[in-house]
């Protein structure tokens, strides 16, 4: 018999995804732990979650400087105490500050915890952000800063988040001087209020078995008590700019960074998981509409794609490339087209039967181990949503249909009320 | 010493096409999905001086159409697969992620694009388009981008390590013909010069029979005989000065280290980590936290495949001199030359080494990538023993490697001015 290679084998569109929840343990001192035990390797990952305080445009800095520094000294441990002590264990602390929520982060073997951990306790509990490693730090970013200014890519998502949320965390991009605004005390007051049992989650992922439940209780339970004075955690509203195209010219760019998009629904609307198909077929995959076009047909770019933000004031749609300079203008008017085309033609059965395969697939695929569990638990979970939200997102992946798709980007895609940024030339 | 010996195992099962196709399987049921990962034995290195770029070039030409599937992307999508690749200077890598029970469609895709490609014109056209595109991004419009193609030059003579992946300049690209790349094609892609890994949730029974029925047919083709021009001996310092439109000066020192297989090769793997390895490492603590000399500072192993390469690389804080930045590296590669590193430090490297091969496994991925690695060198299961290599490594054998290689006479030092503007 010969083999025919024309023809595609047969297959089977996923139907199921079984995700793993985990259990739920409210500790002593308000703050909440979750737990997903699987896996086979001794290991943890464990994350202490904050949701950052109101942002204060006078001292624009403090939730990420105090992040970034909680590594840099404790009332017991200097920063290289701290370093070393969690290198000879061979685990990874790693601090990570988000736009709602920052987080500090250990990876750590299980035979270790009983070492690693007390290093956590001590730096969430009690670091003191020492005057001299603060200096350093405020000069090694002012340094670091002026390089990312120099790349379009950069600046053009600075001015976007700027158009788009205004005064706030998230249109925060920070400028040389407003590092001149971080004082030592402001800090120490901000690390008191934000990192606090009642403003904790935290999330262990791994081979977690009862001793290490207990080490993480006995380290984080009872004798870890809040402050008196709640967080405050509430942001101010996003206030969007009037002004809708921004072009920061770079006279010798051989390339123009673009970044376009608006405001959007967030996750807990119910037509996001609909939204998140029409995404997929403008920009979301590598044989979305946009790589089609702009990529693969005119070779005007390495690579395009949009995407959509869900955060806890507001979401955004936003598309994003960086294009030979000499065809910028080109490059706008076919994504400009491509919108247009998701809003008066429907889309074909068989590119939409690929992407809801696709999306199916991809979301299988990124269930790759327990921490991945536990990422899509993190999801929901911060954007207020439960489980069922999966349940929902996969039905409509399997069942919108191209009549809604294109009432949907008639709802939410007018192109008017897109904010466009170029930086280079246009 | 504190690690406890724990003997890694990534279990795999090994058989070999009649047309020389080595195929390698990883059953792992614990995921729903699988991976097909096929490894050509073929770089950057292996191009012409006169025809840079190619290697590269060519991989996204790979996903331009083969002879019986005009188009590569969309049917493995449809079976909710994702796919990527990536050419280094001397490999190609293509790999697969999909649900398990599609598979063969895998199989389908791969096979036939290691039979015969398309070879359109209109893909060659728009891919030279799309590699510009992506040598600008990358190499020239961002601030140091083109650091790679003026160091490699400076450290390599002669081998064809002399350049990057994406080629020694733009015009390469655009010179290139569609005769090259059926050439380069028959030269390089067929069964003998590749390596291929199924992982996942797969049988080694189902594996087989699918390897047999869509790659046994393909003609074997000829075995590559690579013949590289060795790179002479350095024997003095190279340094060149450079200036761009850049906020902060950069430093770079680079020296010939042993490659990937070569004795003294995991040793200069842990001295980098020594020097340069979180927020524990020497020059962090010592050249950024304590001396306030840089506001950032690395120092990495290339790990090249043949003669390697070692770089330490910092921008000094704004007024400190150069002289200044390149004496305080010099002394801190000297002590490593002169004084035994501390039991204390040797073992924090070995055990994050360690813990970072755990971590590891948790990737199907990665597992599928390091085997294909690995069985190039010879022997797949060469993974199952590198942390053995690492956890034997003595202080001795570190300083030897560090007067080895950290010498005046085997250092290449780029300076990158900012010019002021």
């Amino acid at each position: 018999m010969t083999l025919n290679r024309k023809t595609a084998p047969q297959f089977q569109p996923v139907e199921q995804i079984s995700l793993i929840r985990p259990e739920h343990i409210k500790l002593d001192n308000g703050s909440n732990l979750f737990i997903f035990n699987s896996g086979d390797q001794e290991l943890v990952r464990i994350e202490w979650i904050f949701h950052n305080l109101r942002f204060d445009p006078a001292k624009p800095l403090l939730n990420v400087a105090v992040n970034s520094m909680l590594t840099e000294g404790t009332s017991s441990r200097t920063a290289s105490e701290i370093a070393d002590q969690i290198d000879f264990y061979g685990g990874f602390l790693q601090v990570d500050y988000g736009y709602d929520t920052s987080q500090v982060v250990l990876f750590s073997l299980n035979r270790h915890l009983p070492k690693t951990l007390p290093v956590m306790k001590d730096i969430i509990t009690d670091s003191i952000f020492p005057q001299n490693e603060l200096d350093t730090f405020i000069r090694n970013q002012q340094q670091k800063l002026q390089v990312s200014l120099q790349k379009n890519d950069i600046v053009a998502r600075r001015k976007f988040n700027k158009a788009l949320y205004g005064d706030t965390l998230y249109g925060l991009g920070a400028d040389f001087d407003d590092y001149k605004t971080l004082h030592r005390e402001d800090m120490l007051a901000h690390f008191r209020q934000m990192y606090q049992p009642s403003n904790c989650t935290i999330v262990v992922a791994g081979k977690v078995d009862q001793t290490i439940v207990d080490l993480i209780k006995s380290s984080f339970g009872s004798d870890w008590i809040s402050h008196p004075v709640k967080a405050d955690t509430h942001q101010p509203e996003l206030t969007p700019n009037e002004e809708h195209f921004y072009f920061i010219e770079k006279p010798d760019a051989l390339q123009s960074a673009i970044r376009m998009g608006l405001p959007m629904i967030t996750r807990q609307h119910l037509d996001f998981p609909a939204l998140q198909v029409l995404n997929t077929v403008l920009g979301g995959y590598f044989g979305s509409r946009l790589m089609a076009n702009i990529r693969e047909d005119k070779g005007y770019t390495y690579g395009i794609g949009s995407g959509l933000s869900s955060l806890k004031k507001g979401g955004a749609m936003f598309i994003a490339s960086e294009v030979g300079a000499d065809v910028c203008r080109d490059a706008v008017n076919e994504i400009e087209k491509e919108i247009t085309i998701l809003k008066t033609e429907l889309i074909p059965d068989d590119e939409l039967a690929l992407v809801r395969n696709y999306m199916m697939g991809s979301l299988l695929g990124s269930l790759e181990n327990v921490f991945s569990h536990a990422d899509k638990f993190k999801n929901i979970y911060f954007s207020g949503v439960d489980y069922d939200y999966y349940d929902r997102y996969t039905d409509v992946v399997k069942s919108v249909t191209a009549e809604e798709l294109l009432q949907l980007a008639n709802k939410y895609l007018d192109l008017d009320k897109f904010y466009k940024v170029i930086v280079g030339k246009y | 010493m504190l690690s406890v010996f724990r003997y890694y195992m990534v279990k795999f099962n090994r058989f070999i096409l009649a047309n020389g196709l080595r195929v390698i399987v990883h059953e792992d049921h614990t995921t729903p999905m699988a991976v097909l990962n096929i490894l050509y034995d073929v770089g950057a290195r292996d191009e012409d001086p006169e025809k840079t770029g190619f290697a590269h070039l060519f991989e996204h030409l790979m996903f331009g159409g083969s002879v019986n599937i005009p188009q590569y992307d969309e049917p493995l999508q449809r079976v909710g697969g994702e796919n990527n690749a990536f050419t280094t200077n001397d490999i190609t890598n293509y790999y697969i992620t999909l649900p398990a029970e599609n598979i063969e469609t895998a199989f389908w895709l791969e096979s036939d694009r290691m039979l015969n490609l398309a070879f359109s014109e209109k893909s060659l056209e728009v891919q030279r388009n799309v590699v510009i595109e992506e040598f600008k991004q990358r190499y020239l419009n961002q601030p140091y981008g083109d650091v790679w193609l003026k160091l490699r030059p400076m450290v390599y003579k002669k081998h064809p390590y002399r350049w990057a992946t994406i080629g020694k300049e733009v015009k390469h690209i655009e010179d290139a013909r569609i005769e090259d790349v059926k050439a380069f094609f028959k030269q390089h892609y067929n069964p003998q010069n590749a390596i291929m890994v199924v992982g996942g949730n797969i049988s080694i029974e189902r594996a087989k029979e699918l390897a047999e029925k869509w790659f046994g047919p393909i003609p074997a083709g000829e075995k590559y005989h690579r013949e590289l021009p060795k790179e002479p001996m350095q024997t003095e310092a190279r340094r060149e000065t450079t200036s761009a439109k850049v906020p902060l000066n950069d430093l770079y020192i680079a020296f010939h280290m042993p490659g990937r297989l070569e004795a003294g090769y995991y040793e200069l793997d842990l001295v980098s980590d020594i020097l340069s390895r979180g927020n524990s490492s020497r020059l962090y603590r010592n050249l950024v936290k304590d001396k306030q000399l840089f506001s950032e500072i690395h120092a990495y192993n290339m790990g090249s495949f043949d003669s390697g390469m070692f770089v330490v690389e910092g921008k000094p804080i704004e007024g400190v001199s150069i002289e200044t930045a390149e004496a305080a590296i010099w002394e801190e590669l000297e002590k490593i030359k002169t004084e035994p590193v501390p039991d204390n430090e040797l073992t924090k490297v070995k055990n994050k080494t360690e813990s970072t091969m755990v971590f590891s496994e948790m990737s199907l991925l990665d597992k599928a990538m390091n085997l294909a690695t690995f069985e190039l060198f010879g022997d797949a299961d060469m993974l199952n023993h590198e942390t053995e290599k690492y956890l034997a490594i003595t202080e001795q054998q570190i300083q030897e490697q560090a007067q080895q290689v950290f010498r005046k006479e085997n250092s290449s030092t780029l300076v990158y001015l900012a010019e002021s503007h």
